[in-house]
Order: C-alpha cells, then sequence, then structure tokens
C-alpha cells in the first residue's frame, strides 16, 4: 500500500540510535569532567558486554548478525544503562546488567521492537534488586573525592576491585539517597542541603550533567526524533507531585527543583520514557503513560525503600501501554467518536 | 540444527526416576501394561503439570527458592495426590455426579490435613519453613485436575499410578528450578536439608563458591517466573528437536 505524501524517509533505524547516541554525548562529556574518567571505563564494558550478548543469542536464534548488530539498537541500550549505572562498580555488575537488558528482556521477547519492558530500565531493576550496595556507591564528584582516579585506576577499581584504595575515598552517597534517609532521621532540611555533596538544584555535579541531557534531549525534539509529549509530561508529572508532597511536609520531601535535577530524572524523561518500542504511540496516550510515569517516580523516590524511582516507574507503566494505547486511539475523521474502536458505551 | 546426542536427550531429560525404567525397555514389556506405561510417560514429560500443563505454579514459584523446600513441598504434594486419586477412584461410582467437585475437594482437605499433621509431629522444622503452603496443597489446581480428569473415571491403581507420575513430575521440575534458583542465589545446594533429615545432615550442605555474595533476584519470586519461563523453553527446544 502505498499512501501519501509519498516522501522516502530518510531515517534508518541505526541512524535513529546513531541519532540519539549522539544526543547523549555533551551529558556523557560532562560526567567525565566533573565525576573523573570512570564514565569511559562503564560506557566501554557495557557497550562490549552488549556486543557480545546480542550477538550470541542471534546466533542462537538463527539469525544474520550483521543487519542486527549493525542497527546500533544494542549499543543505545548498553549506553542509558551505563548512564545509569555507578561508574567504578565492579566489572561483572555491568555484565549482569547487560545480561538482563539485553538477553532477557530484549532477545527473549523477541528481538527489537517486540520487547514488553524497556530493556535498559530491566538491566537497571534486576541490579538495583539483586545488589543493592553496589548500586548505591556513586563516584564522588572530582572536587569532593579524597582521592582522583586517572583513566588506568578507573580499569584497575573496575577489574581488579579496590585493592589499596579505600572505595570511600572516591564514592558517595546520591543526594536522593541522603536526603531519604537524613530526612527520616529527622535532620532539618537545611543541614540537609548544607552538605557538600549537594549542589545549587541537584547533586553538586549531577545538575551540570542533567543539564546536559536536557540540552540532548532538546536535540532530539528539534531533530524530530521524539515529540515533546513523553518529556514534558514526565517532568510536569514528576514535579507537580514531588511540589504537593513538598506543601504538605516540607521536612520530609524535598523540592520539586531537587527531584527534576537529580536521579535519573532528565535521562529518563528524555532517553528512557520516550523509547519507541516500549512508550505509548497516540498523543494522549503519551501523556498518560509520562505523566503517570512521572507521579510513580516521585512517589516511589518518596515512600519507597530505593533510592531512585524512574526504572521501576517506567516499568510499570510499560505494562500499561498496550491498553493505554487501545483506549486513546485518536478519532479517525469523518468517524463518529463512539465507534472507534476499543470504546465502550 | 540436529547433534547426535539429540535423538537421547528428550528420553533421559526428565530426572529419570526408578519407576521410569520400563518405558526405556519397550521391547520386553511384561512388566507393565502398554496403559501404564504410558500413564508414566505422560505424568513425567509429555503432560508434565510443571512446565506442560502449567498446573499447581502456586507452590512451584512461591517455595521453589532451594532444593530441600522445593523436594520437601514435591513430595508431600505427591503423597496428596497419589492418596486423593486412589480414595476418588475407590468411591467413584458412589458420589452424585452434580456434587461431585464438593465431595472430591472434602476428601482432599481431610487427607492435606492427616500430611501437614504428619509433618507437624516428624520433622516440626521443615512444618515451619513451608507453612502455609502446606494446607494450600487443598487448592492447588492439579491434584484436583488429576482427581477430576482422571480418577473419577478411571480403576484405583491406574488412578494412584496416574497422580504419582504427576505428581514426581511436577517434583522434578521443583527440584530443578529449587536448585537452579539456590545455586545462583546463594552459591549453594541443599541448604537447610537438616530442617528434613535431622541434625545428622548439617555438613551435607554443598557450598559452591567460596565467597559468594548471593544474587537476590533468583532468590525474589523474579527469579522463579524467570527460571520457569526458561525451563519450559528447554522443554520446548528438546521437543522440537525430537520431533524435527
Amino acid at each position: 500500500m502505498i499512501g501519501s505524501p509519498y516522501i522516502l524517509g530518510r531515517n534508518s533505524t541505526s541512524a535513529i540510535m546513531l541519532k540519539v547516541m549522539l544526543a547523549l554525548i555533551p551529558g556523557i562529556v560532562a560526567h567525565a569532567w566533573l565525576f573523573g574518567p570512570g564514565i569511559w571505563v562503564s560506557l566501554f564494558l557495557c557497550s562490549a558486554f552488549a556486543i557480545v550478548f546480542e550477538a550470541l543469542l542471534l546466533l542462537m536464534r538463527g539469525l544474520p548478525l550483521k543487519p542486527f548488530l549493525s542497527d546500533n539498537s544494542a549499543l543505545l541500550t548498553a549506553w542509558l544503562l551505563a548512564l545509569s549505572l555507578p561508574t567504578l562498580a565492579p566489572w561483572w555488575l555491568y555484565a549482569i546488567g547487560m545480561l538482563f537488558a539485553i538477553v532477557v528482556a530484549k532477545q527473549l521477547y523477541g528481538g527489537l521492537g517486540q520487547n514488553l519492558f524497556n530493556p535498559a530500565m530491566i538491566g537497571y531493576a534486576a541490579l538495583i534488586v539483586s545488589f543493592p550496595v553496589n548500586m548505591t556507591q556513586w563516584a564522588a564528584p572530582v572536587g569532593l573525592a579524597d582521592h582522583a582516579l586517572t583513566l588506568l585506576d578507573a580499569f584497575d577499581v573496575v577489574f581488579a576491585g579496590q585493592g589499596s584504595i579505600s572505595a570511600d575515598a572516591y564514592t558517595s552517597a546520591t543526594v536522593l539517597d541522603t536526603w531519604k534517609t537524613q530526612a527520616r532521621l529527622g535532620t532539618p532540611s537545611e543541614s540537609i542541603l548544607s552538605q557538600p555533596i549537594f549542589g545549587w538544584a541537584g547533586g553538586q555535579g549531577h545538575e551540570i550533567v542533567a543539564l546536559m541531557y536536557l540540552a540532548g534531549g532538546l536535540l532530539l525534539l528539534s531533530l524530530k526524533l521524539i515529540t515533546w509529549h513523553i518529556p514534558l509530561a514526565f517532568l510536569a508529572g514528576l514535579a507537580a507531585t514531588a511540589g504537593v508532597l513538598h506543601l504538605i511536609d516540607p521536612t520530609q520531601h524535598a523540592s520539586p527543583l531537587l527531584h527534576l535535577f537529580s536521579g535519573g530524572a532528565m535521562l529518563g524523561a528524555f532517553f528512557i520514557a520516550t523509547d519507541p518500542v516500549t512508550a505509548a504511540s497516540t498523543p494522549r496516550g503519551k501523556l498518560i503513560y509520562a505523566g503517570m510515569a512521572g507521579l510513580l517516580t516521585a512517589i516511589i523516590r518518596a515512600f519507597g525503600g530505593y533510592p531512585d524511582g524512574v526504572a521501576f516507574a517506567v516499568l510499570l507503566m510499560n505494562v500499561c501501554v498496550p491498553f493505554i494505547d487501545t483506549y486513546t486511539q485518536p478519532r479517525v475523521f469523518g468517524h463518529h467518536p463512539g465507534h472507534s474502536k476499543g470504546r465502550k458505551s | 540444527m540436529s547433534s547426535p546426542e539429540a535423538a537421547t536427550l528428550p528420553n533421559s531429560a526428565p530426572l529419570s526416576t526408578p519407576g521410569s525404567a520400563p518405558e526405556l525397555a519397550a521391547p520386553r514389556a511384561g512388566f507393565l501394561s502398554q496403559e501404564s506405561r504410558d500413564i508414566i510417560v505422560k505424568g513425567l514429560w509429555t503432560q508434565n503439570p510443571g512446565v506442560v500443563q502449567l498446573l499447581g505454579l502456586c507452590p512451584l514459584l512461591a517455595i521453589s527458592n532451594n532444593v530441600v523446600n522445593a523436594l520437601s513441598l514435591g513430595l508431600a504434594t505427591t503423597l496428596v495426590m497419589a492418596m486423593s486419586s486412589g480414595s476418588v477412584a475407590l468411591v467413584r461410582n458412589f458420589i452424585p455426579h452434580e456434587i461431585r467437585i464438593p465431595a472430591f475437594v472434602l476428601i482432599i482437605a481431610v487427607l492435606v490435613t492427616m500430611v501437614e499433621l504428619a509433618m507437624h509431629a516428624w520433622v516440626p522444622a521443615l512444618y515451619i519453613v513451608l507453612g502455609v503452603f502446606l494446607p494450600l496443597i487443598t487448592t492447588n489446581c492439579i491434584v484436583l485436575a488429576r482427581v477430576e480428569a482422571f480418577a473419577s473415571k478411571r480403576s484405583t491403581s491406574h488412578s494412584v499410578l496416574d497422580a504419582t507420575m504427576m505428581g514426581l513430575g511436577l517434583t522434578a521440575v521443583l527440584v530443578v528450578l529449587g536448585g537452579v534458583r539456590e545455586a545462583i542465589g546463594k552459591g549453594t545446594l541443599f541448604s537447610g536439608i537438616d530442617l528434613a533429615l535431622g541434625p545428622v545432615a548439617k555438613g551435607w550442605v554443598i557450598p559452591l563458591a567460596h565467597d559468594y555474595n548471593g544474587f537476590l533476584l533468583a532468590i525474589l519470586p523474579p527469579g522463579a517466573f524467570i527460571g520457569l519461563g526458561l525451563l519450559i523453553a528447554l522443554r520446548n527446544r528438546l521437543m522440537m528437536r525430537d520431533n524435527g
């Protein structure tokens, strides 16, 4: 079937993936500049494991390697997971994360386009459930770490363990984690926020990285690779819920600004929740899906046991996507709304 | 796609039990009738409750976090199944058709209570570990399924054989799943065996790796779902090879 307007699409899957990866680069460079070279190691390891697992599963499924490996989708998943994980974690953490992302969440469901869940977030969820200790040791900002690591040091830490340098010398808890534990202990919010890991909006350093993700996301918007619905609804849902909670009890719930500029909020809003396979696809559906994901993120952060809620919120909403899409089909021109598919009077 | 050992795999895969030996030695039949052999193969492999019928999954998923729990609950279920199928087959002609299901459930509940009390008396530690899943055998759909689909229509001896083989088939899946989850999640095998066999068995736990920090996901419920999914996939794969 040929439909108007007869314009050939120039965006192949591999080109789209490459452009999304390009949009991540400002954030990655900022991360490397502010938190040391650990990010290069985790990006490299995740990419390598992603390609190995993808190739292995393609071979097992009897599919050709070249067309599927060159669509760059595994590589993008690897980057998104690497950016969601702490740097300087042991190498096997990245291996297990990629195993769940590529093998379980993607290939076992039938490969690209068939997966119900966002692969990178499945990898993250499997890791945070299984290895909570490793998942909360984040690299400290370069200025705050007692020990600045070189790229070789970073490789050494990842592969050989901590050795002579104690992990405390270069890691710290995240701001969300710190806020949660301190606020529950009853520490006044001024004294929590005056700790050195807090910056002007989110975590020191992390807020710059978040701004860079925001810039990359705006680039994606201007390239028309994503629409405004999901990022805006996600951030609005997160900020509104966090705002209401903050108004109710400012000693227990951090300000919406902190929520927007810490954890995986910006990365999630522009790069993770917008995954074309697992996100809702109708305009109204996108608003509901992402708004609910933002709301759930704030709720999990406020009341849940885990430090960040983006992954669980996105995964929970992934389950609802077929339902949301069915009930938000736009009215076909000339048809009565009551007759549209999936709607019952 | 086919390899030399492919032809032998399907027969040897379902944790061969002593009782299943005759089916391999088909030519010199005589010890067991063709019908009995069919029942054995169906229960253990072609109609396996765990990976084919997908019945009785509640205990399968909940209690298969280590080998000892899995084996204990599997055997308890098998015992209940054999007794209830045998009892129902005995009285099947006296039960009015319209109220057969409540009658079956009552019989099953009585037998479960007996097994529960017996385990409370002789293996109290294990009784506490299995907890609510022992009385829940009453509502396990595989027990009622065999009673309704088989024992209410067939002879007593065949009903007992069918229920035993279905129970052992489920137990085999439980044990494999429990073993995989325990090995990956805790790095041991047979932990807690002293609960079943007494303090003498305390040293029988097999550590598979030293300094293993554990992989919590395998012990938690997701591990059961993912593990069962992989087992079903493995079995389907073996069946596909078998059928070309």
